[in-house]
């Protein structure tokens, strides 16, 4: 009997020594054992997530879950969407309820290295603007002394406000908002002179204006907002799983593999660079702990980062943003794929 | 003219036929006048309210009905059609609003566990239901059925619940929140109210803990911060989570509610009750809890309405109620701009829930009403 009471207290022990170093085992073996990958993306944002009629989530930050979903399990629809205010977002990542953070997350100082996030790339150079009804004849951010601005509260561009006109030292009258459709329901309302936020953003809120030629978006803009994707600290393998797909879809554009010619260039392609891309040469994805094909599968799933711009959020479609500093490094942007190699 | 040609006519003692009252003392132009205009404040308030009336309802009906569009792919088609209200949206996302992200082919579930519910409810609400006490075993066994319909498993394919929303996640939380937290409500009421101190201790300490917090911060704790304290790689539920925590928040509302309820009782009828022999529980059962209850009737269903509308909180911890639907659909770039639509289709439904909710309410207060009637 004692002896059974040992075995069994000793059993526990070892289960529980056990336990930990499993759970502890990396995010890439826990997305790849769960056959699924939990991304945290935006509870609706024009462009980047939204749902369609289906139910089915789409936009820019969708497409880019469904990339790494299909590296990583080879099933681009083997995504579990978890919507997220900005409030709850680093909460939901560091507490292990998602993988990886694809909610236009601008990537700063103190989110790295406070908030203990590990910031892998960046998918959207964004930056702050104001949006300003044309009859009011300002032409400058600068002649916006003692202006009315509705902000979304919880985000960073709360604190570039207060830094812009803090150094220009002019005043101004924060009408504090929590979503942007409420803020484009007050602008419109006149509630406040000028609306500021991510310039993607102002662009894609006047599109749904009824008069957009009335509106202007002033030149200034105040702030930088890399938005990217993010992981939570200390899993470097998981880290360079998410950065290497990412940056995949931007040298896929760069080589012209597309969703479309995917397959055809891995056979044909005579640019080294591209075979080892796609898998054809070398063994490029044995290395991240993932299939030779993980590039592929990812373009296939969900199109280089050029067809996601275009179809989510490019000159083309209502939100009509043009590449700017999204554009490839060779156009003048700052889209710049790491050789792989 | 008729009438004074009656007055002036002579008639035998008690023959004279009875007169029309004067003009304004009575009818409708009576209650209007000592209503509306009985005096120079309400003359000014009437006019004042008719006014606010005459400006805003009419503007709201051209805006919601006259200029409406209700068909249409897009914002764009709505406007093309009509500068009022694009109905469009809600109809295209209606399914959407409903279930949420409810597989399709799986959506006869939800269905049947909605009839089945209220199939359930009509025995609990309504004493002279024929067959009762077979159809109160089936409201019993309710919540299983419905559990197993909406979840699957054993012959249903599996539905994982992060794929509930809109309405029908409203409804999940709404009636499992109501329906246990006045069992719940009730014990803590009486743990309260007990003589043991270690259960008087737990159920005050309860009480003040949640009456001490925001939902908000509760639902926080259950969306994220529960994750740090369960050993690593437990996977419970997030919807059951929820439910867990709006639930034990509306019984320690429901508990003092009731406890208002007891207090009012007299001693007499405890006395009376134990004079009689009778145990702590079929005193509670048969004497103090039915008066105690029906007293208390008003604050149960406020507690109810209120947890039925703080279930569109969900919405930020991530979970997607009709209102995070909305405003996930509303990011496509198609249908943006249509909040107001959206908020009032949800009003709509809410308004609808509740005002059943308090109708019946006054139903029950009715029909229990014997003996205090004032």
């Amino acid at each position: 009997m004692r002896k059974t009471a040992i075995t069994f207290v000793a059993a526990i022990a070892a289960a529980s020594a056990v336990a930990p170093m499993a759970a502890e085992a990396g995010t890439l073996d826990d997305v790849k054992a769960r056959k699924e990958l939990n991304c945290i993306t935006n509870t609706g944002l024009a462009g980047f997530s939204y749902t369609d009629k289906a139910g089915k989530w789409q936009g820019f930050d969708a497409d880019h879950c469904r990339a790494l979903a299909a590296a990583v399990v080879g099933d681009g629809n083997k995504v579990k969407f978890i919507p997220a205010t900005g409030k709850t977002r680093f909460t939901l990542l560091n507490s292990k309820e998602g993988d990886v953070l694809f909610r236009n997350t601008t990537w700063t100082y103190v989110r790295d290295v406070d908030v203990k996030l590990s910031f892998v790339g960046v998918n959207y150079y964004d930056g702050q603007g104001f949006i300003i009804r044309k009859s009011a004849g300002i032409k400058s951010a600068k002649q916006l002394n003692g202006a009315t601005v509705c902000i979304q509260t919880g985000t960073t561009t709360e604190l570039n406000l207060a830094d812009f006109f803090r150094a220009n030292k002019i005043k101004y009258e924060p009408v504090p908002i929590e979503t942007n459709d409420e803020a484009r329901t007050a602008y419109l309302a006149q509630r406040c002179d000028t609306y500021t936020t991510d310039a993607s953003g102002l662009a894609a809120t006047r599109a749904t204006f009824d008069k957009p030629a009335d509106h202007v978006i002033l030149p200034e803009i105040i702030s930088k907002e890399p938005l990217g994707p993010a992981v939570r600290h200390g899993d470097d393998q998981w880290a360079d799983v998410v950065r290497w797909v990412t940056y995949a879809l931007v040298a896929a554009e760069e080589y012209g593999v597309t969703k479309g010619n995917a397959d055809e260039m891995a056979k044909k392609s005579a640019n080294p660079e591209v075979k080892r891309l796609l898998g054809t040469e070398g063994n490029l994805g044995g290395m991240l702990g993932l299939d030779k094909d993980w590039a592929l599968k990812a373009i296939k799933a969900a199109g280089n980062y050029g067809e996601i711009f275009e179809r989510n959020i490019g000159p083309k479609t209502n939100i009509g943003l043009e590449r700017g500093l999204n554009a490839q490094w060779f156009n003048g942007g700052l889209q710049y794929a790491p050789p792989f190699r | 003219m008729d009438d004074t040609a009656a007055a002036t006519q002579k008639y035998p003692p008690g023959k004279h036929p009875s007169l029309p009252p004067p003009g304004l003392s009575t009818g409708p132009l009576l209650w209007i006048k000592e209503n509306l205009f009985g005096s120079v404040t309400n003359a000014v308030l009437t006019v004042l309210a008719a006014w606010l009336l005459w400006v805003t309802i009419p503007p709201l009906l051209q805006w919601a009905f006259l200029d409406a569009a209700f068909t249409g792919e897009s914002r764009k088609d709505c406007q093309a059609q009509s500068p009022g209200a694009c109905w469009a949206f809600i109809q295209n996302r209606f399914e959407l609003f409903v279930y949420g992200f409810y597989p399709v082919t799986e959506r006869w579930r939800p269905n049947l566990a909605a009839v089945l519910l209220v199939v359930a409810l009509l025995p609990v609400l309504w004493d002279n239901v024929p067959q009762r006490a077979k159809l109160l075993i089936f409201t019993c066994a309710y919540p299983f059925v419905a559990g197993w319909l909406l979840i699957g498993g054993l012959g249903l394919k599996p539905v994982t619940t992060d794929q509930f929303g809109g309405f029908l996640l409203t409804l999940v939380i709404g009636v499992t929140g109501i329906s246990f937290s006045l069992p719940l409500g009730v014990l803590l009421a009486l743990g309260r109210q007990s003589k043991m101190p270690v259960l008087r201790t737990l159920s005050i300490a309860f009480i003040e803990f949640i009456r001490g917090v925001p939902l908000i911060t509760l639902l926080f704790v259950a969306s994220a911060m529960l994750s740090y304290f369960l050993p690593p790689g437990t996977d419970f539920n997030l919807l059951v989570r929820v439910l867990i925590m709006v639930t034990l928040f509306a019984s320690g509302y429901m508990a003092e509610v009731v406890r208002g309820g007891l207090q009012a009782i007299p001693k007499g009828q405890y006395e009376a009750a134990q004079s009689m022999g009778i145990g702590y529980w079929k005193m509670m059962r048969l004497v103090v809890l039915p008066q105690a209850l029906k007293i208390s009737i008003p604050g149960i269903v406020n507690t109810f309405i209120s947890l039925y509308k703080d279930t569109t909180l969900v919405i930020i911890i991530g979970l997607l109620d009709p209102l995070g639907i909305g405003k996930a659909s509303l990011a496509d770039a198609k249908w943006q701009g249509l909040s107001t639509e959206v908020y009032i289709f949800v009003a709509v439904f809410f308004f609808i829930s509740c005002f059943g909710m308090s109708r019946y309410a006054l139903y029950l207060e009715r029909k229990l009403d014997t003996g205090y009637r004032r």
